[in-house]
């Protein structure tokens, strides 16, 4: 049995970067990623990271922007120290070898993002996730030697040991279906959102939420789960992202009548508003039949000047020309509000801790609380390195001071069993594929920009359903090499996890705030909902609704326009 | 909506069995993409099709295999341009509107299999690590920091950071490697993506060991010497990486800027080809091999020549030359070619187009220094 001082779940970018920093900290550190790292969807990630790094800025400016953003539902202890250490972060990233962008004078360059009062957002073309998550990765080839990478292997569960601490995992290696518990002093997740939830969305095939739903079944909290941002500029039909940094770089927003409909909703910011605000005035437009018959809006990337979206926004240009057939460098493109993001996921300190002894989480799949209500663009990277890297060291610290835990002896066989019973499925039930479908859609159509009680409701009842059927979902492979088939049963009961909570905590969260925007409760109500919802099995088997006070440090909660 | 048959080749290594074709019918739009189509049949009829896929937009480099001949990724190449690609060339089946075989019209086909020089795991997946992770790894793959390292950012000029994000864009699919024909004669050969990886170093002026690892990758006989220029992967890339161009920066950056004559003759052969076109207007291969060495009154010419004297002899009898031709020049370049030499050996500084920012078909009248970046 493999045993590490510190086993990482996830190789995206919080994970690499926890890995790095435990490392460094000098623990034994294993990594697990169910794809090669570099595949992770980090990659996916375009337009930048903010830092307050230029002198005429502040981290405080940072700080009040990213509050703002969160609609006072972000922890403003965390948030200070997230934008405290950006600066920091972002030069040692930098100095690792990212290729960042650079003004005419050689320093770093910047570029404008949605809900910021200062350029602030450092990038790399728009592959800044990409370039990012491949130099972390030369990176961990650099320190191979402290390193144990588990590429393409699959976490099925935690393991909890006797008094309730998690000290392991168990992993299938996908190239031969062989099964593995890893021992470790902590384990920190690292495995990103679930977007997968919702069809459509922006995030990969792999983002099925496995984390989240993983350390709920260990007893962890989640929090902030109804928060899931829909992204302004989303492709009708594959839902693929056209990012924020064309309208940075000073794309217009125009409805079918070829009106800048932003100077509306947010006259001072604009198209570059906060992305809830820009994403219900879009889809207000669309409902109110000033979209296109095909239910958008357009994004006129034609304003960029040709040379610079072609040196900047180059990923777009490709998205547009092979995804939508569009030359986006000469006319407008069709677009609307998509799944994107989950601000919520499993609670953490600022140190990564979560509500289970030696269980931590960065990234997408943790909520600190830095991203509230409402993401700030370029945020969740800086979120993912920041966070990554505080858990990784405080892991590490944890670790050095304790002795290897013991590991139940049954949990290895009870995984091997329920393995099993998967394999033995045939083809008589309903399809994997379907269920998913129904998923996305029922949780595009009922939770998404706009919910109410009774959408919600009759989400609720539909995911349940799904759940009974997802039980006896059909199985084709049977075989042990690269069983994909397996996999995906799995992930599918993640999934289904994660949107139960999702919906049970936007119907408990009875007013609109952030992403979550209540028709029949239309107005923020700071005297009873300024606070978080909590959800945990708590033992049982159904998921159970507690609260949580917001940490205010200096920034009271005022009327937010843009 | 059309129909397509889609041929995908399946291998079970547990079966015994060797691989085979496994068809489908699919009714799809044409530009839904080859992924869409592995993804709904597996979906919808057959759970147990492998194939890595992820992101669905060609960011996460997944899911690279060939498809009709052809390597590049299922998820950006769209159902109807697959179709009609590569019929009629070697194996593939005719152009599907093409019933001159007298079988009636065909359902266009798409025949998709796992990428070549690197071992097959399963159905569309092959083995990346023991290929082109190893590759990968064979170019020490970090940044080695020039020292001392600034407190802040490094301050480099903006288009040298343009420039590595062209190799920097490479997304690790493999589409290269997959067709690369030295590594298919020279499994040894570092090949197109890692040696692309390397120029992001070498290319990076934070970097402090430019010169060792040109050294490095010069001296290796399977370094950067050992490519052909067959293009292939170029046409592959689905990322505009252009790794052959890479390797030719790397070889200039090796032989003019730090006149590294490497043990592999390849920087002194790549002179010969400049000198014999220069002096020839055309390419005088009995010329260049001695050359290469020095010209033909060199001793190690003589060594070479000598050893080399059955690809001569070959040579004559496939008339690619003659006797005469073997020691006379036949040909005297014109002008304008040796004009052309002049004007770039003049300049005071080599220009390097970088395609990758300025390669489209620009109709705005660029600006030469803006469009094309300089070393
Ligand atoms: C299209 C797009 C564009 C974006 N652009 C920006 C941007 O410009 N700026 C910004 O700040 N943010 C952006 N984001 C958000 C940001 O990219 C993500 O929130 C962030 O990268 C998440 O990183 P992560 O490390 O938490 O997770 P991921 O990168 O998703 O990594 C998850 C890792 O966990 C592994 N994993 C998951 N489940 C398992 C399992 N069961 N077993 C083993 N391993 C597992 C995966 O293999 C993977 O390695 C964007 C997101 C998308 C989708
Ligand atoms: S051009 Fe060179 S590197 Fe590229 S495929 Fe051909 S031989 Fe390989
Ligand atoms: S150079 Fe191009 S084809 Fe080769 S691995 Fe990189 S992205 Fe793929």
């Amino acid at each position: 049995m493999p045993a590490y001082d510190v086993l990482i779940i996830g190789a995206g970018l919080a994970g690499q970067r926890a890995a790095l920093a435990a490392a460094q900290t000098g623990a034994t550190v294993g990594v697990v990623s169910k794809v090669h790292p570099v595949r992770s969807h980090s990659v996916a990630a375009a337009g930048g990271i903010n830092a307050a790094l230029n002198p005429e800025d502040s981290w405080e400016s940072h700080a009040f922007d990213t509050v703002k953003g969160s609609d006072y539902l972000g922890d403003q202890d965390a948030i200070e120290i997230m934008c405290r250490e950006a600066p920091d972060e972002l030069l040692w990233l930098e100095h690792a070898g990212v290729t960042f962008h650079r003004d005419g004078t050689g320093h770093l360059g910047t570029r404008a993002f949605g809900g910021a009062s200062a350029a602030r957002t450092y990038y790399v073309a728009d592959i800044t996730g990409q370039a990012i998550l491949h130099v972390l990765y030369e990176q961990l080839l650099k320190h191979h030697a402290q390193l144990d990478r588990y590429e393409e292997w699959f976490t099925t569960d935690l393991v909890v040991g006797d008094e309730g601490q998690c000290v392991g995992a168990i992993c299938r290696d996908l190239r031969d279906g062989r099964l593995e518990l890893i021992n470790a002093k902590a384990v920190i997740l690292a495995s990103g959102g679930a977007g997968q939830v919702y069809r459509p969305t922006t995030n990969g095939l792999i983002v099925t939420g496995d984390g989240i739903a993983q350390a709920c079944r260990v007893g962890a909290k989640l929090m902030d789960m109804e928060m899931v941002q829909y992204h302004p500029t989303t492709l009708s039909g594959n839902g693929l992202l056209i990012t924020e940094g064309a309208r940075g770089e000073g794309a217009w927003l125009l409805n079918a009548e070829g009106d800048r409909f932003m100077e509306e909703y947010a006259p001072n910011k604009l198209e570059l508003a906060s992305r809830d605000v820009v994403s219900r005035a879009e889809q207000t437009e669309i409902m109110e039949g000033r979209g296109f018959p095909d239910g958008t809006v357009a994004l006129d990337v034609t304003k960029v000047p040709r040379r610079r979206t072609l040196e900047a926004l180059r990923e777009i240009v490709n998205i547009g020309r092979d995804f939508a057939g569009v030359d986006i460098t000469r006319e407008p493109i069709h677009i609307r509000p998509g799944n994107h993001y989950i601000m919520g996921g499993v609670k953490t300190d600022v140190d990564g801790q979560t509500t289970v002894p030696g269980l931590y989480a960065a990234g997408e799949v943790a909520c600190v609380s830095v991203h509230g209500g409402n993401r700030l663009g370029a945020n969740s990277l800086l979120d993912t390195l920041v966070f990554g890297r505080r858990s990784g060291e405080s892991a590490a610290r944890r670790a050095l001071r304790m002795p290897m835990p013991s590991t139940p002896s049954a949990c290895l066989t009870d995984t091997q069993r329920a393995l099993a019973a998967i394999l033995r499925r045939r083809g008589n039930g309903s399809r994997i594929g379907a269920i998913k479908k129904e998923l996305g859609d029922t949780m595009n159509e009922y939770v998404a920009v706009f919910r109410d009680a009774e959408g919600l409701a009759k989400a609720h009842q539909i995911v349940r359903r799904l759940k009974e059927e997802a039980a006896g979902a059909a199985i084709d492979d049977h075989g042990s090499v690269f069983n994909q088939d397996v996999i995906a049963a799995i992930e599918l009961s993640y999934m289904l996890e994660v949107a139960e909570t999702i919906v049970i905590a936007a119907e408990e969260r009875k007013e609109s705030r952030g992403a979550q925007y209540r028709t029949d409760f239309p107005e923020r109500n700071d005297a009873d909902w300024l606070k978080h919802v909590d959800i945990s099995l708590d033992g049982g088997p159904e998921p159970k609704v507690s609260y949580s006070p917001v940490t205010i440090t200096r920034w009271q909660p005022e009327e937010r326009t843009y | 909506m059309p129909e397509y048959t889609l041929r995908i080749r399946r291998f079970d290594p547990l079966s015994g069995e060797a691989a085979y074709w496994d068809e489908h019918f699919i009714e799809m739009e044409e530009h839904n993409s080859v992924l869409d189509g592995i993804l709904k049949v597996k979906d919808e009829k057959d759970g147990s099709i492998g194939i890595r896929c992820s992101c669905q937009q060609g960011i996460c480099g997944s899911c690279a295999v060939r498809i009709n001949g052809k390597p590049g990724l299922a998820c950006n190449t769209h159902l109807e341009e697959a179709a009609h690609r590569g019929h009629g060339v070697g194996w593939n089946p005719p152009a599907p509107d093409d019933t001159s075989s007298g079988e009636g019209l065909k359902l266009p086909e798409i025949m998709v299999e796992p990428m070549g020089n690197m071992p097959v795991i399963r159905d569309l997946i092959v083995d990346m690590d023991a290929v082109h992770w190893r590759k990968i790894q064979r170019v020490t793959p970090w940044l080695i920091n020039r020292e001392p390292v600034p407190e802040r950012e490094y301050i480099v000029p903006h288009a040298n950071m343009v420039d590595v994000t062209q190799p920097m864009s490479c997304i690790q699919c493999g589409a290269c490697v997959s067709d690369c024909l030295s590594m298919e004669i020279d499994p040894l050969f570092i090949g197109p993506a890692a040696l692309a990886k390397a120029y992001r170093f070498v290319g990076d002026p934070r970097d402090a060991q430019h010169r060792e690892r040109l050294f490095d990758l010069a001296e290796d006989p399977h370094g950067i010497y050992d490519c052909t220029h067959c293009f292939n992967c170029v046409d592959a890339c689905p990322k505009g990486v252009d790794p052959m161009n890479q390797i030719m920066r790397l070889r200039r950056i090796a032989g003019t800027d730090y006149d590294i004559e490497d043990r592999n003759n390849g920087y002194r052969h790549e002179h010969a080809f400049v000198k014999n076109i220069r002096r020839n207007g055309l390419l005088h291969e009995s010329d260049l091999l001695a050359d290469s060495y020095g010209g033909k009154f060199n001793p190690a010419a003589g060594r070479e020549l000598v050893s080399s004297l059955p690809t001569g002899i070959k040579g004559l009898a496939r008339r690619k030359m003659t006797p005469k031709t073997a020691l006379m020049h036949p040909h005297k370049a014109p002008k304008p070619v040796s004009q052309t030499f002049d004007r770039i050996e003049g300049r005071d500084q080599r220009v390097e187009l970088n395609l990758y920012v300025s390669g489209y078909e620009d109709d705005e009248p660029a600006d030469e220094t803006e469009s094309e970046e300089r070393r």
